[in-house]
């Protein structure tokens, strides 16, 4: 088996650097952890979920889709170049490789979206399994575990209280790393370093009976509840690691345009608005009651997936401390009441 | 490496004529005849795309024009925001952004022999307009065709001249009406709501399929009366008009319940309306 000291995570993301890759680890930067690209000297704390997810790195939060030439009155259509870049995402989370499964369906449906794909394929997912997890932590409700290795090319597995890191490669992508960081994996023999325990994360609901609720109960009055103390500000969906509504907007100068796909939220209240008044989603018990039905009965019925990971970016974001898990288990507790 | 969706084709403006004072149709010429021909190996009646200015963005409309014309499409819009504004402002001669088609069509095939009923209210004709030229091009296959168009005013009906080739047309039945208030002293229309006149009227309600687009509050009084015609959610048909950003099912912003409006639709029978979550629509 291969060891990592985890102290070397740098060293390994040099290498990697070193040997061609785009590295891309939790950084601290001022107060917040993100995932992000690394450079000499960046502070890794792998000790704590990042406030962005994986998804960043597939779909960013604005990129250029479109380029066009203008001319007063004319105007060219110009490439608008895809981003293909070798990159090695490490210390990945469980929940964020679990995401892929419906960000890969959502890009591919139908109508394969180069940008997504091109930064899909040059990705290497290194995982990085949880031996911890705070209150908003909630992967075991919605199918997931902290050392679950679907999604990913390789697994760091923590062990000695985390002063190593085992590295076990799943992929032919995984195996690639292994020559480029050869000095840093120590070969010891099986069994003589022994993985931390994975994190304990309580289930905290029932998801296929929350899930049949939602089917029925689109009209209840608890949305408004629910939503009283939404702000509507979105910064749930920008957290989330399964959200993938975005805008398309374009920005000029005298001589060129560019096209831009940003991210959007189902929460902001111009997302549905229409051009003649109409907005389907008039108020916030609607906007926040499709952020629910979405992840949690929509897209389990369109697509046989679950819309949600259960990484508790949403709650851990919420300016008003707002997440899934109340709802879900408000839910629950609808359904012990026996029907009258 | 595969295409960009997103990169749309340049159109350039053929004609434009201004249907009301802020109604617009504009004839798009591809620029490339290879383009033209994929166009028209895919497009189906009732399928929509995104008509844009580079600088001001993309809208979605119907494609207005018929698959059996096939020199070019056309488009008719309200100018009401950015893009709409722009793209009225373009001039003939000048070039359009086009992506499509996209979206689900009527599935007219499987009309032949059968009677047709198409009510429409004020800019919701354009949607069926691709259809009424689409039939009556292919006029031997269909029976009885029977025509209910209203507007608020008599300004606000769009098609005037196509209006009048309709009327004249021995075997086609239109009965056009603007809304009480809105006639003008030579209007020889009815006078009242598209629901009362389609009761009024009672068209062709043996062996038909009926096609209604309009303002939600025209649609949700026109239900009640073509029910009572006879007709079944099943054979009434009708397109939404969702906001739109991608087309192509990746942007969210369509949905309404688990449906996608740019892939499920926009074309639905009334069947299917109802079964959508109400309050999202």
């Amino acid at each position: 088996m291969k060891v990592l000291e985890a102290r070397k995570i740098g060293e390994l993301a040099a290498a990697l650097s070193g040997a061609g890759w785009r590295v891309l680890l939790p950084i601290e930067d001022g107060n917040v952890v993100r995932l992000a690209p690394w450079s000499p000297g960046a502070a890794v704390r792998t000790d704590v979920v990042p406030v962005n997810s994986l998804k960043d790195a597939l779909f960013p939060p604005s990129e250029a889709i479109g380029r066009f030439g203008l001319d007063g009155n004319d105007f060219t259509v110009k490439e608008a170049p895809v981003d293909s870049a070798r990159t090695v995402a490490l210390c990945v989370r469980a929940c964020d490789t679990a995401a892929l499964g419906l960000l890969d369906t959502i890009f591919n449906w139908d109508f394969p979206d180069a940008f997504y794909n091109a930064r899909r394929s040059a990705v290497t997912i290194v995982s990085l399994v949880c031996t911890s997890a705070d209150e908003q932590c909630f992967c075991t409700s919605v199918g997931g575990r902290p050392d679950a290795t679907v999604g990913a090319d390789a697994v760091l597995r923590p062990a000695e209280a985390g002063a190593k890191l085992i590295f076990e490669p799943l992929t032919d992508k995984g195996r690639a790393l292994v020559s480029a960081a050869t000095a840093l994996l120590a070969d010891v023999a099986d069994a003589t370093v022994v993985a931390d325990k994975p994190a304990e994360v309580p289930q905290l609901f029932d998801r296929p009976a929350v899930t049949k609720w939602l089917g029925a109960n689109f009209d209840s009055p608890l949305w408004q509840d629910w939503s009283l103390a939404c702000l509507g500000c979105g910064a749930c969906a920008f957290a989330c690691p399964t959200c993938h509504c975005f805008d398309i907007q374009d920005e000029t100068t005298r001589s060129r345009c560019v096209r831009y796909r940003n991210w959007d939220a189902c929460a902001l209240s111009l997302f549905t608005q229409h051009a003649g008044g109409h907005n389907p989603r008039a108020d916030q018990a609607a906007r926040r009651r499709q952020r629910l039905m979405h992840k949690l009965s929509y897209i389990p019925e369109r697509f046989a997936l679950v819309g949600c990971v259960g990484c508790g970016r949403c709650e851990r974001a919420c300016p008003a401390g707002l997440g899934i898990v109340e709802i879900c288990q408000a839910i629950e507790e609808i359904q012990k009441v026996p029907a009258r | 490496m595969i295409e960009n969706i997103y990169q749309p084709t340049v159109m350039r403006i053929a004609a434009s004529r201004d249907e009301t004072p802020d109604v617009r149709t504009l004839r798009l010429e591809f620029s490339q005849d290879r383009t033209r021909q994929e166009f028209f190996a895919a497009y189906r009646v009732g399928q929509f795309g995104l008509y844009g200015v580079p600088g001001a963005g993309e809208s979605v409309f119907c494609v207005a024009s018929p698959p059996t014309r096939q020199e070019f499409i056309e488009c008719t819009f309200r100018r009401v925001g950015r893009v709409t504004s722009a793209l009225q402002d373009r001039e003939v001669g000048q070039t359009v952004t086009f992506r499509g088609p996209y979206g689900t069509h009527f599935p007219i095939d499987s009309w032949r022999g059968r009677n047709l009923l198409f009510v429409a209210g004020g800019i919701a004709l354009p949607p069926l307009r691709s259809v009424i030229w689409n039939i009556l091009d292919r006029r031997d296959e269909f029976g009885r065709i029977a025509i209910v168009y209203g507007a608020r005013t008599v300004a606000d009906l769009v098609y005037k001249h196509e209006l009048a080739e309709w009327a004249a047309r021995p075997d086609v039945q239109l009965v056009t009406t603007v809304d009480p208030g809105g006639q003008t002293p030579d209007w020889t229309g009815k006078i009242g709501f598209v629901p009362t006149v389609l009761k009024e009227l009672a068209p062709c309600r043996d062996n038909c399929v009926a096609l209604v687009c309009g303002p939600p509050i025209m649609i949700k009084f026109s239900l009640p009366v073509l029910t009572e015609l006879g007709f079944t959610p099943d054979n009434i048909y009708t397109t939404l008009e969702n906001r739109m950003k991608c087309g192509v099912g990746k942007c969210g912003r369509c949905n309404v319940g688990s449906l996608y409006v740019c892939k499920d639709g926009p074309v639905f029978t009334v069947r299917q309306v109802l079964a959508m979550p109400q309050a999202d629509l």
